[in-house]
C-alpha cells in the first residue's frame, strides 16, 4: 500500500518534471491588425505574423499555441505570465523596452500613415485624430498638436473617420493598405508618412533570456535563407528588405 | 486568456458554401452566418448561460457565509462581514471584476511556487515580471487550450460570486430578520432546540422573504454578464466586436461595418432572458408564499416592488 | 509627501486643463491619486445630471405606467422593460454604434412655419452620448421604483384628497407625490448610488476618450498598463468612491428627514446601508 502511494506520488512529480520540460509556448496576440494578425473565418489566428511565428518555433524546438489578447492589456499579461511572446506587430520602443525585452525585428520599420475620407484638407492630421490606444501612433499623435481620439481596437479608429468621429486615423501604413485599396474611394491616404519605431519584434520577458536568445536565432536563419522576405511580399505585396 | 482551440468542432454547414465569392444573396448569407467564426460566436451564448448557470450556486453560498458572519456572536467575525458586505457595495463592480481576477491568479501561483518549487531563490517579482517556476504556473504552459479557457472562466466566476455574494448576503441577513419573531419564539415554546428551531422554522420561513431580493439578484447577475468581456474571456461581445468590424478581402467574406446589428441581436438575446427569468421568478414566488400569512403570502411581489434592494444595479 | 506639483499638472487633466502628456514613465503615487481623482470629476458629472433629469422623467413615466388608458400604460412599461432588462454595458455599445450612424450634419426637422436643426454630432461624444444613456437608464429604473411606491400610497389619504376637493394635478401635486417620494426614497437612494458607479462603465463600452480625458477608471486603468501593478491604481478608486458613497448617502439622508419630518419617529422611513425588503 505504501509503496503504491509513493509510486503514485512520484508519478504525479514526475509528471509535472515531464510537463516543466516540454517547450510549450505560448504566443499572445492580439487577433485585429490584418494582415499582421487577424481571425480569419474558421476562427483561427491567421496572418503573417502567424506564419512567421510557426516557423520561428519549429526552428527553436518549441511547441506554440496562439493566444488572443485584447491590445491594451497584452504586455501586463505577457509579464504576469499568460502567455510567453508577444506577436502583434508591435513597434519596437524605447518606452516597451524598459519594461520587456524585443528580439531583433523581423519586420523592417514601417511608415505609419494618415487616412482620411476621399477629398479631405491635408491639415486633417492635426484636427481630430483616431488612433488605438497605447500604440506608437496614439503616442505620436498626443504629441503632434492633434487632438488624440483613442480606441481600444484598429477596426473602431477606422470606423470612426469612415463615419466623421475622427478627421483622419494614424496606423501602420501596412494595415491601412487594404482598407483603403477597397473602399471604393471613400478613404484615402492624406499627409506625409511618419518613420515611428525601429520595426517590429517578438515581445518576451525580460527574466526569459534562453528564448529570447533562441528566437533570435531563428530569426536570423529565416532572415538569411530568404523566407521571411518572401513572406513579406505574400502578405503585404511588397518587397522586404532583408 | 482566449484562445484558438475550442473543444467543440466547426463544420461546413452546406456544400455550397466551398467556394463564398461565387455565391451571392441568400447563401452568401446563409453561408455567412454558419462560417467557424460565427459558430464560435453561438457557442459563446452558452458559455454566458454557463456563468450565470455556474455562479448562481457560489454566489448562495457566500450569501449565507456572509449573512451568517453578519449575524455572528463575535464580534470580528462580525465585522468582517459587514466589511464584506459594506465594502463590496461601495464600490463599483465593474473595478473588482478587473482587480480581483489578477489578484488570485497571483496569489494562487505564488503559493503554488512557493510549495512546488522551494529551490528557487530568486524573488517571484522582478522588475516588471511576475515570474513563477514552470511547475507553478496556473494552469501549466503545456496544458490545452481549453484548460487555459476554463481556468480564466472559473476566475471570472469567483469574481463575480465574490460581488453578488455580498448583495445575496445583504439580502439573506434581511430576510432571516424578516420572519416573525412570534413564529420562533413558538417553535422555542414546543421544546425545539436551537439547531431545530433554525432547521425547521427559520430557514424555510425566510425564503418567501428572501425571494424578491434573490429575484432581483438574479436579474442583475444575468445583466452584468456582457462584462466577461473585460475580463479578457471571449463571450458573446468579443465576438459581436470581432465579427461586426470592417472585413477586408483577407476575410473570405469582406463586409463593412456591421456591428450595430451584432449588438442588436445582444440586446435581444439578453431581453429574452430577462423576460423569461421574470416570468419564473413569478411562478416560483407564487409558489413559495402559497399559505403564508405574511406581507409576502399576500402579494409578494407588489408588497416589495417599492423597495427592491439592489434595483439600481446593472450593468 | 506633497502632491503640489502633481495637482497643478493634473488636478484638472480629466477636463483638459493641465499637462497635455500623461505620466508616461516615473509614475508617483501622487501622480495616480491626482489624476483618478480627476477623472472622479468624469464620474460625478454623469451621476449628477443623470440623477436629476432622470427623477423628472421618471415620475413621469411613474404616472403614465399607472394609468388607466394602455395608449400611456403601455408605452411606459416596454420602456421600462427595454432599459431594465438589458444590460446598460449593451446599451452603450448600442447607442455608441447607432448615434455614430446618424448623419453628421444634423437632422433637419421641418416644423412647418421654421425648420430646427438638430445637431447630432455632440451625440457621439461622451458627455453628451453616455449621459443620455445613463439617463434613460436610470429613469427606467427610477420608474419602477416611483410606481411601486405609487400604487402603495394609502387609500385613505386618497379618499381624503377627494373629500377635501382636490383633484387631478393639485391632488397630485399635494398628496400623491409627497407620500410616493417618501415610501421610494430609501429605494431610490440605492438605485443613485448605483447609477453613480455605473458611470464607471462609459469609458469601457463604445465611448472613445478624447485627448485621453476619461473617468476615475480610464485613468486606473492606464496607469494599471502602464506601472504593470493593478494593485494600486484600482483600489485608489475603490477609496474614491466609497468616500463619494458615503457623502451622496448623507445628502440622501437629509432629504430623507425633511420628507418624513410629519411623522411620528416611529413610523420613518430610514435610509438604511442595509436591504429595504421586508418593510
Amino acid at each position: 500500500m505504501k509503496s503504491l502511494i509513493i509510486g503514485v506520488v512520484a508519478a504525479a512529480f514526475t509528471a509535472t518534471v515531464a510537463f516543466a520540460d516540454s517547450h510549450a509556448v505560448r504566443m499572445g496576440t492580439e487577433g485585429a491588425y490584418e494582415p499582421y494578425n487577424f481571425i480569419n473565418d474558421k476562427g483561427e489566428v491567421d496572418g503573417f505574423e502567424r506564419e512567421l511565428g510557426d516557423k520561428l518555433c519549429e526552428i527553436a524546438g518549441y511547441s506554440c499555441t496562439w493566444v488572443k489578447n485584447d491590445w491594451d492589456s497584452i504586455i501586463p499579461n505577457l509579464t504576469s505570465g499568460n502567455y510567453d511572446t508577444i506577436m502583434a506587430g508591435m513597434s519596437i520602443t524605447d518606452e516597451r523596452k524598459e519594461k520587456i525585452n524585443f528580439t531583433e525585428a523581423y519586420f523592417p520599420p514601417d511608415p505609419s500613415a494618415y487616412v482620411s475620407l476621399a477629398g479631405a484638407d491635408a491639415e486633417v492630421i492635426n484636427g481630430n485624430v483616431a488612433a488605438q490606444t497605447n500604440t506608437i501612433q496614439a503616442g505620436h499623435v498626443s504629441s503632434s498638436g492633434a487632438t488624440l481620439v483613442e480606441y481600444a481596437t484598429p477596426d473602431e479608429t477606422i470606423a470612426a473617420v469612415r463615419n466623421g468621429e475622427a478627421d483622419a486615423v494614424m496606423a501602420d501604413k501596412a494595415y491601412l493598405r487594404k482598407l483603403v485599396e477597397e473602399s471604393g474611394g471613400e478613404l484615402e491616404f492624406v499627409g506625409e508618412d511618419v518613420m515611428l519605431g525601429t520595426g517590429i519584434g517578438m515581445g518576451i520577458r525580460k527574466s526569459d533570456e534562453e528564448m529570447l536568445a533562441k528566437f533570435n536565432a531563428a530569426i536570423q536563419q529565416l532572415k538569411s535563407d530568404g523566407t521571411i522576405n518572401t513572406l513579406i511580399e505574400k502578405w503585404f505585396e511588397m518587397k522586404g528588405p532583408y | 486568456m482566449g484562445g484558438t482551440n475550442r473543444p467543440f468542432h466547426p463544420v461546413l454547414m452546406f456544400e455550397f458554401c466551398a467556394d463564398p465569392k461565387a455565391i451571392d444573396g441568400l447563401k452568401w448569407m446563409a453561408c455567412y452566418l454558419t462560417t467557424p467564426k460565427h459558430q464560435q460566436f453561438y457557442f459563446s451564448f452558452l458559455i454566458v448561460l454557463a456563468l450565470i448557470a455556474g455562479t448562481a450556486p457560489l454566489v448562495m453560498l457566500l450569501g449565507f457565509c456572509g449573512a451568517f458572519m453578519r449575524r455572528s456572536a463575535i464580534l470580528p467575525i462580525k465585522w468582517l462581514g459587514h466589511i464584506y458586505t459594506s465594502m463590496v457595495r461601495g464600490v463599483p463592480d465593474i473595478v473588482f471584476f478587473l482587480f480581483v481576477p489578477i489578484a488570485m491568479d497571483q496569489a494562487f501561483e505564488y503559493t503554488r511556487h512557493r510549495i512546488l518549487c522551494p529551490e528557487v531563490t530568486e524573488p517571484v517579482y522582478r522588475g516588471n515580471d511576475f515570474v513563477v517556476c514552470t511547475a507553478a504556473k496556473l494552469p501549466l504552459s503545456s496544458s490545452p487550450q481549453w484548460v487555459h479557457e476554463t481556468y480564466g472562466f472559473i476566475l471570472a466566476m469567483i469574481a463575480f460570486a465574490v460581488v453578488f455574494g455580498a448583495f445575496a448576503a445583504n439580502t439573506i441577513d434581511g430576510a432571516l430578520r424578516a420572519v416573525p419573531k412570534a413564529q420562533l419564539e413558538t417553535a422555542r415554546a414546543y421544546g425545539m432546540s436551537e439547531r431545530q428551531t433554525f432547521w425547521r422554522i427559520h430557514l424555510p420561513q425566510m425564503w418567501t422573504f428572501a425571494l424578491p431580493g434573490l429575484s432581483n439578484l438574479w436579474m442583475v447577475l444575468v445583466k452584468s454578464t456582457p462584462l466577461l468581456f473585460l475580463l479578457g474571456i471571449e463571450d458573446i461581445v468579443y465576438w459581436a466586436r470581432e465579427l461586426g468590424g470592417t472585413k477586408t478581402s483577407f476575410f473570405e467574406y469582406p463586409h463593412p461595418d456591421w456591428r450595430a446589428w451584432y449588438f442588436l441581436s445582444l440586446l435581444i438575446f439578453y431581453l429574452l432572458l430577462t423576460w423569461v427569468s421574470e416570468k419564473a421568478f413569478a411562478a416560483l414566488t407564487r409558489r413559495v408564499s402559497r399559505g403564508m400569512a405574511t406581507q409576502g403570502g399576500k402579494d409578494a411581489t407588489a408588497g416589495n416592488a417599492a423597495e427592491p434592494e439592489i434595483a439600481g444595479a446593472r450593468l | 509627501m506633497s502632491c503640489s506639483q502633481a495637482i497643478a499638472d493634473y488636478g484638472l487633466r480629466a477636463i483638459g486643463i493641465g499637462l497635455r502628456q500623461l505620466p508616461k514613465s516615473d509614475i508617483t503615487l501622487c501622480d495616480q491619486i491626482v489624476l483618478i481623482g480627476s477623472g472622479m470629476l468624469w464620474n460625478i458629472y454623469f451621476a449628477f445630471f443623470a440623477v436629476i433629469l432622470g427623477f423628472f422623467f421618471a415620475t413621469f413615466l411613474a404616472v403614465c405606467r399607472a394609468s388607466q388608458s394602455k395608449l400611456f400604460s403601455k408605452p411606459a412599461e416596454w420602456f421600462i422593460f427595454l432599459f431594465r432588462g438589458s444590460p446598460l454595458f449593451i446599451q452603450f455599445f448600442f447607442a455608441y454604434e447607432t448615434f455614430v450612424l446618424l448623419p453628421r450634419a444634423g437632422i433637419d426637422i421641418p416644423l412647418g412655419f421654421m425648420t430646427v436643426t438638430i445637431a447630432t454630432g455632440w451625440l457621439t461624444k461622451a458627455w453628451l452620448g453616455a449621459l443620455i444613456v445613463l439617463f434613460l437608464n436610470t429613469s427606467a429604473y427610477s420608474a419602477e421604483i416611483f410606481y411601486g411606491a405609487l400604487k402603495s400610497v394609502p387609500r385613505g389619504d386618497l379618499e381624503a384628497a377627494d373629500a377635501y376637493g382636490m383633484s387631478g394635478f393639485i391632488k397630485f401635486r399635494r398628496i400623491v407625490w409627497p407620500t410616493l417620494l417618501r415610501l421610494a426614497w430609501p429605494s431610490y437612494t440605492n438605485e443613485a448610488i448605483f447609477l453613480f458607479h455605473a458611470t464607471t462603465l462609459v469609458f469601457f463600452s463604445g465611448f472613445p476618450a478624447w485627448r485621453q480625458e476619461g473617468d476615475s477608471l480610464y485613468y486606473a486603468s492606464y496607469f494599471a498598463e502602464k506601472t504593470f501593478n493593478p494593485f494600486i491604481p484600482y483600489p485608489i478608486v475603490a477609496v474614491y468612491f466609497i468616500i463619494s458613497t458615503v457623502i451622496l448617502i448623507l445628502l440622501f439622508s437629509i432629504f430623507n428627514r425633511k420628507l418624513n419630518r410629519h411623522l411620528a419617529p416611529e413610523k420613518q422611513t430610514r435610509i438604511r446601508y442595509r436591504p429595504q425588503l421586508m418593510r
